[in-house]
């Protein structure tokens, strides 16, 4: 144990976070020392959270010194409880309460077309991030946390998954790789997450390992709403075996391919027409598509255009994608707008809609279309099509009344 | 000296005399009618100026010893050149080693780059400043360092106050950035260009004295004549009065805040929803990052419509000139050039066209334009659950900025405050606002990325929007958001002291600020 710890970020562009340093005493009382942007308003606030986290975990002689940015009180807890953990062995957690709106399940066919990558020890980026309405969230302890900021994050991200309000969004956490990962599920699966999105999968083992302390959490804790896995294939044996990744659990729901990491095991660059990692693209959507399951593209990284992204989504659309990462909140609109079906597909799915309804109508077993038998399958497609439609304000709701004078 | 103070229309406590001078509290929009005559200047004769049109002076120096530069006076300064101001710090320095005491410094705006008038409110050489507080002013008067009590004025209520005599200027130092001799000048031309120069009317009309000082004088004469040469004593070559990249101000980049252009979208989705946007109406957006989003998607909406905005006032900016050239926009009219493109624009382009503050903003005109704008978009420090806004200080007490024209864009037919729910920690929506710089009832809509808020006074818009789908919430559901997410806010502690009084534009007193209490 260290006699001094310290957590936290402060300086110019840190916004909404703090930096604790503590140190244990064996007399002298809570000595607090804080300099805050928001003292005035604050002030007396921040003093008495720090004081209740430290009587919690039964501090009674210390030297804290905040350093605060405009820290949420989710957050001045995280830091603090990281820090005493680092001085001081303990059973404790200080939770801050789970607000009511963030219980919720998502399904295995909920859309997942857009997931925002918020880095998961930076809190500025965090708080506001539901209100772009992307299908998912994804708080990350992998690749965007620095190695010595690992332990800290922990608890910032559990802290994040109760007290934050994503606003329906699908709420997932990256962990990090297997079998370092397994230790970030004790700070998430009590938690009310939605979904684990598994770095660098590289076989069906992975996933097996996962699903048991998984498995052993939700019992622990008394968890009983679904936990959906995403595994992502960002090497060349992953891409190899993706398919019995995909198979190896009924929680998998989708799989996501991560080609920064695969350019690299496969010694080349990532050029904008992407025929490097085509192959394993159409791998990843054929492994996936015949698991049942959807299939998630890279992430495009330039935040700034605009027009390449479009073209970007419009293409991996076209090889059978349902979605893609983002990394800013501008991309979601666009990723959604292209991912959306189009002017031919949008027809084509009124027409099958609509058969359905008459079939149904009529009582009749079969759906036909013309001369054509319409099975099942093409029907749901056909709906969630009519449904995204709807969503995007792409048809009226009363589609069904122009369909018919058309027809 | 604790002054008198009485409970004025908004309920707020401020003085009845302030630097010696007997002053009206506040008594509601509209209320404040006075009778009496314009202030007039000291009658001037011609032929006391040179005949060959000549008013060059070798130094600034001596132009104030020849304007009669001495203690008490009113000095007045224009803020075109905005953070590259070169010739306000340069009029006080001077005046200081002339030895001058208790000048009155009336700048249209002041700068961060201003922070050396410190220097000289510290040495007695100025009294107390009358005009905006930024940044290191607003804190240096907050902590009730000034000796004299500030005054601060919207554009509108300092033209206002030049017109009725409330402010007599003694000595106006007009910064030009091109020049003839005898003192015809604009700001469109020049090493130190900064489109036009407004906000150096009424000083130059109304001044006693007025000193052109210029760092590109050209021969008779100078075309166009943006402040005429008639209104002129003196003119004063220098080799420079500005720095250029510093007058070109940064505000004019487009947000890249994602929340930020949540706002931005939500304000324009909620104008559509409103019916405010139509073909022919007419908007002012500001220079800020979210106002000039907001621009840019009124753009697109008219593109998409195939519609024209007929006119709007600016801050222009490229963004803005891009609506003109593109066809969106026919005419802009404006007050504030604030980038290079825009510059260049009011220089080629007759239907963007240099107005001042008169035509605009003045209390004293016989009409404005603003009564007849459709919507305005404006920012605020605060606002409070009644819809009264603050743009002056922060929740902390600190004075930190000027009104600019915000009280007089609140007389738009519509006045829209697109506003992050809470800054850093700092809830926007408080039960009351430090200072009252807008009454509630001149405020129409609050735009927040968790909700838009229409003031209860507005059932055209209330009825308007409720099926837009939009998120319409009350304002205390707004509050009460920001309150669950940040706590419950402190209110800052002040000292009873009053430091400055905020104007309202018919020269009453709406709010007072005390001295910030030092722990």
């Amino acid at each position: 144990m260290e006699k001094r710890a310290t957590t936290g970020n402060e300086g110019k562009k840190v916004r909404s976070d703090c930096q604790v340093t503590l140190e244990l005493t064996s007399s002298g009382g809570i000595q607090i020392e804080l300099k805050s942007k928001v003292e005035k308003l604050y002030g007396a606030t921040i003093r008495k959270d720090c004081e209740e986290v430290l009587t919690h975990f039964d501090i009674k002689n210390c030297n804290l010194n905040v350093i605060d940015s405009g820290a949420l009180p989710y957050v001045l807890q995280a830091r603090l409880e990281a820090a005493i953990k680092l001085v001081k062995e303990t059973d404790k957690e200080f939770l801050p309460a789970m607000l009511p709106e963030n219980i919720y399940a998502t399904k295995k066919d909920s859309y997942r077309r857009s997931r925002l990558y918020l880095p998961g020890n930076t809190p500025k980026l965090v708080i506001n991030a539901g209100l772009h309405k992307p299908d998912g969230v994804i708080l990350d302890l992998e690749d965007s946390v620095a190695p010595a900021k690992k332990y800290e994050t922990r608890f910032l991200v559990r802290n994040t998954l109760r007290a934050v309000n994503f606003y329906g969004a699908e709420r997932m956490v990256r962990i990090n790789q297997i079998p370092k990962g397994l230790e970030d599920l004790e700070y998430l699966i009590p938690h009310n997450v939605n979904l684990i999105l598994v770095p660098k999968c590289e076989d069906a083992e992975q996933i097996e390992v996962l699903e048991e302390v998984i498995d052993e959490l939700k019992k622990k804790y008394h968890v009983t709403h679904d936990i959906w896995i995403m595994p992502i294939i960002e090497s060349a044996l992953g891409v190899i075996n993706s398919y019995c990744i995909a198979c190896s659990s009924p929680n998998i729901v989708s799989m996501a391919i991560g080609l920064e990491d695969y350019t690299a095991d496969l010694g080349t660059q990532r050029t904008n027409e992407g025929t490097e990692t085509f192959f394993a693209r159409c791998q990843v959507v054929n492994a996936a598509k015949a698991a049942g399951i959807q299939a998630i593209d890279s992430v495009f990284s330039d935040i700034s255009d605009m027009e390449a992204l479009t073209e970007n989504v419009k293409k991996s659309k076209q090889l059978g994608f349902d979605g893609m990462g983002c990394i800013h909140p501008r991309q979601i609109e666009v990723i959604h707008e292209n991912y959306a079906p189009n002017e031919a597909e949008i027809v084509k799915a009124k027409k099958i809609v609509n058969a359905f309804i008459i079939a149904d109508e009529q009582g009749l077993g079969v759906v036909s279309l013309g001369s054509k038998m319409i099975d099942p399958p093409v029907v749901k497609r056909a709906q969630k099509t009519i449904d995204i439609a709807l969503q995007l304000n792409k048809i009226d709701a009363n589609w069904r009344d122009e369909f018919l004078k058309e027809d | 000296m604790a002054a008198e103070l009485v409970k004025n229309a908004v309920g707020r406590l401020v003085p009845v005399e302030v630097n010696g001078k007997k002053e009206v509290p506040f008594m509601g929009r509209d209320k404040y009618h006075h009778e009496g005559h314009r202030y007039g200047p000291p009658i001037v004769f011609a032929d006391d100026f040179p005949a060959d049109g000549n008013k060059l002076i070798p130094t600034l120096k001596e132009a104030l010893q020849e304007a009669g530069l001495k203690d008490g006076m009113v000095v007045s300064t224009h803020h075109h050149l905005r953070n590259g101001d070169l010739v306000a710090n340069k009029v006080f320095k001077i005046a200081s080693e002339m030895g001058i005491k208790d000048l009155v410094w009336f700048p249209s705006a002041s700068f961060p780059c201003h922070k050396e008038i410190i220097k000289y409110l510290d040495d007695g050489t100025i009294h107390h400043i009358e005009g905006s507080m930024n940044g290191p002013l607003g804190r240096y008067c907050s902590e009730g360092k000034m000796r004299g009590t500030a005054i601060l004025r919207s554009h509108g209520g300092r033209y206002q106050a030049v017109e009725d005599g409330e402010v007599i200027i003694d000595i106006a130092v007009l910064a030009a950035p091109t020049s003839d001799p005898f003192g015809n000048c604009n700001g469109v031309q020049g090493p130190s260009a900064c489109g036009g120069l407004g906000f150096g009317l009424a000083d130059s009309r109304y001044a006693h004295k007025s000193i052109v000082v210029t760092d590109n004088l050209v021969p008779f004469p100078c075309i166009p004549m943006q402040l005429c040469g008639n209104h002129m004593d003196y003119v004063v070559e220098v080799e420079k009065i500005g720095i250029p990249e510093l007058i070109i101000s940064g505000t004019t980049q487009i947000t890249k805040s994602p929340d930020r252009l949540l706002i931005a979208e939500l304000t324009s989705k909620f104008c559509d929803a409103a019916g405010l946007i139509y073909d022919g109406f007419c908007f002012q957006a500001g220079a800020g990052g979210t106002s000039l989003s907001i621009g840019i998607y009124f753009h697109e909406l008219l593109k998409k419509r195939g519609w024209k905005a007929r006119w709007s006032i600016g801050g222009s900016t490229k963004y803005s000139v891009k609506m003109l050239e593109e066809g969106q926009l026919e005419y802009m009219l404006d007050g504030q050039t604030f980038d290079a493109t825009a510059v260049r624009s009011i220089a080629e382009n007759s239907n963007h066209q240099d107005i001042s503050v008169f035509h605009t903003y003045d209390y004293h005109s016989k009409g404005n334009h603003l009564s007849m704008m459709d919507v305005v978009v404006l920012g605020a420090t605060e606002v409070d659950v009644n819809f009264n806004g603050n743009v002056v200080t922060h929740s902390d007490g600190l004075l930190l900025h000027g009104i600019g024209g915000w009280q007089n864009c609140l007389f738009a037919k519509c006045t829209i405050l697109p506003i992050p729910l809470f800054r850093n920690r700092m809830p926007v929506i408080l039960d009351e606002v430090t200072t009252i710089v807008g009454p509630g009832n001149m405020v129409d809509v609050i735009v927040t990325e968790r909700g838009i808020a229409i003031n209860p006074l507005r059932k055209d818009l209330i009825e308007a929007t409720k099926n837009s789908g939009l998120p319409i919430k009350t304002i205390h559901q707004l509050q009460k958001e920001a309150e669950a997410i940040c706590g419950k806010p402190a209110k800052p502690e002040f000292e009873d002291e009053v430091v400055a009084v905020i104007k309202w534009v018919d020269g009453t007193i709406i709010d007072s600020v005390r001295k910030v209490k030092n722990k």
